[in-house]
């Protein structure tokens, strides 16, 4: 019969518990920063940047814009029908503009992203990782963090925004063409009012958050693949951690960005 | 550290420096210029590491000598591996020093680790090739990292290639190539720079006896052509004796035996245990210059040391056991 002194309590599993989150979020945070640090001195991968932004910004363009065309369409199909309410279908416009230049199209955008890459990023590391790779690459004098994470980090950072654009604009393109054939706008109007309803404001907070949410996507998907433990089922694993934590991470993130830009910009 | 280093590979004359008895040595090496002669190239000290409460090593310690091929010989698990990774630094012990070419790694950063790994070779047991590149881009991984010119690269690659026979090869990717060749890849990926130290991972695993020979052929080759020292992980009784008992010759460019007019090398695979025997017996000594030693791990402690004919007449009951289960 196993002695009860050396049965772990539920207090010290609990700290167990929290150190290692804690490590974790310690372990996040430093590859983070090394990941743009690393930017600050030689060697720097500019070819392997452009690969990757060539794979996560062209690679994500198809789904962005199928997406991007479609969430506008819906928009205006939602919105359309309270606007009829009042009369007031002239303001679908503002709406569809507002909702995606500030909201939708960086939150949709990152979360299309994540999905894509954060988990193609984490397989990708995993798969090295198992395979001995990333060891090799240090045996062979690189550093995997300037050679692996940094490259990706930053065509994710860089390519983000522009894919949030491309979804924007694709999106009121998408809003425009239900809006023209359900509620028979005409363009001058759909656009004008999708134009003059954005201030500054809003444009700034629609291309920041995709900085930042380009940042989590790549560094959680590159965080989750390079700790993977226990072969491919680990890479299965980490794959899947990565797309969850930074869909999530995104979302909340998100609440405390908009809270600001929203402070900042009242002010 | 950093600026104790020598200069770029690249930069650097690779060939091989003609010796009075008409054999040669390895390209000079400034790391090597540096030491006092007589240091040990690698020197484990008191080395202990353990994982999860379970001790893997305990208190390890022995030298390799310059020239010296020193042979890891153990079953699974008994920290071969972790020995190679600590000697370059990919992971580090709980306690003792771990000296390369006169440089505790043990005590340096990652940053001087990572300039310092450029000077030894590491090949992996499953060969650990980048499997998005081309067998031509494995191989010249360091040199391009190091901004070498095209035309410098692809005469490495090419003969580094050729060195393990692989220069047909050249512009494949890894999934295309056998247990076999990606082993030979990863040797010619090791030995592209010529490192005074390669260390070898399992090198001969899951491959079958005509490949793993092939594999050890290879490796005598690196020893006794370019004048590598190396530490070589292994749980085949049969890859230590093969580096004990033959050498490459130069000149017929064939694996030889290394005693005069003893067993010749069988056309299919290295001699039994009593041709071995009979070998050891004959003392003569086998390779002045390029020893093989034989250092066997058990239960996380040095369990045996010392020159591979020692192990063959052994009374120890383990070590016949483990040479028997060999044959």
């Amino acid at each position: 019969m196993p002695d009860s002194s050396d049965t772990p309590s539920i207090l010290s599993l609990l700290a167990d518990g929290i150190k290692r989150q804690i490590l974790n979020i310690q372990d996040y945070a430093e590859l983070a920063f090394r990941s743009l640090a690393n930017l600050a001195t030689p060697p720097r991968y500019w070819v392997d940047t452009l690969e990757q932004m060539d794979l996560i910004g062209v690679g994500s363009l198809p789904i962005v814009i199928l997406t991007g065309f479609f969430i506008g369409g819906v928009m205006v199909l939602q919105t359309s029908a309270q606007f009829e309410k009042f009369g007031e279908t002239a303001l679908t416009g503002d709406a569809v503009s507002l909702a995606l230049v500030r909201e939708l199209g960086p939150a949709i955008t990152a979360l299309l992203v994540a999905g894509r890459n954060a988990s193609g990023i984490a397989s990708e590391l995993g798969s090295m990782v198992v395979t001995e790779q990333v060891d090799a690459m240090r045996a062979l004098g690189t550093d995997p963090m300037r050679k692996l994470v940094t490259p990706r980090v930053v065509a994710t950072v860089l390519m983000l925004p522009l894919l949030t654009v491309v979804s924007d604009f694709v999106g009121l393109c998408g809003g425009f063409s239900v809006a023209y054939f359900t509620l028979r706008l005409g363009a001058a109007q759909f656009w004008h009012r999708a134009v003059d309803a954005l201030a500054l404001g809003d444009v700034v907070q629609g291309l920041a958050k995709p900085f930042i949410f380009g940042l989590i996507i790549a560094t959680v998907g590159c965080y989750e693949g390079l700790r993977v433990k226990g072969g491919t089922q680990g890479v299965g694993r980490a794959t899947t951690t990565a797309v969850v934590v930074s869909s999530v991470f995104i979302l909340v993130v998100d609440t405390f960005i908009t809270k600001l830009l929203l402070y900042i910009f009242r002010s | 550290m950093t600026s104790d280093l020598p200069p770029p590979i690249s930069s650097r004359s690779l060939a091989d420096v003609a010796r009075a008895d008409g054999t040669y040595a390895a390209p000079r090496h400034p790391m090597i210029e540096k030491m006092v002669p007589g240091t040990p190239f690698i020197s484990f000290q008191n080395i202990s590491i353990g994982f999860e409460d379970r001790e893997v090593l305990q208190s390890i310690s022995f030298d390799v000598q310059q020239g010296e091929t020193k042979v890891l010989l153990g079953e699974s698990g008994t920290g071969k591996t972790l020995l190679m990774k600590m000697a370059t630094g990919l992971i580090r012990p709980d306690s003792g020093t771990v000296t390369v070419l006169g440089h505790d790694v043990t005590a340096m950063s990652e940053h001087d680790l990572l300039n310092f790994r450029r000077e030894i070779g590491f090949v992996f047991q499953e060969g650990a090739l980048f499997d998005s590149m081309t067998v031509a881009e494995n191989v010249s991984f360091r040199l391009r990292e190091e901004n070498a010119d095209e035309e410098e690269i692809e005469s490495r690659v090419r003969e580094s290639l050729r060195f393990v026979e692989m220069e047909q090869a050249i512009d494949r990717f890894p999934a295309e190539l056998s247990g076999g060749m990606r082993r030979r890849v990863s040797i010619a990926r090791a030995l592209a720079d010529r490192p005074p130290i390669v260390f070898y991972d399992s090198p001969t695993a899951g491959l079958d006896p005509v490949t793993s020979q092939t594999i050890i052929t290879l490796i005598l080759r690196g020893r006794d052509l370019q004048d590598v020292t190396s530490l070589l992980a292994t749980h085949r009784v049969q890859d230590a004796f093969g580096l004990a008992n033959y050498r490459f010759d130069r000149a017929t460019g064939r694996v030889a035996p290394l005693v005069p007019n003893g067993n010749a090398a069988k056309s299919n695979g290295y001699p039994s245990l009593t041709e071995r025997e009979l070998l050891a017996e004959s003392g003569l000594e086998k390779n002045p210059r390029h020893p093989t030693t034989i250092l066997v791990l058990r239960n996380g402690k040095i369990y045996f040391q010392g020159p591979a004919d020692e192990v063959l007449h052994s009374s120890d009951s383990y070590l016949k056991e483990f040479l028997a289960s060999a044959e």
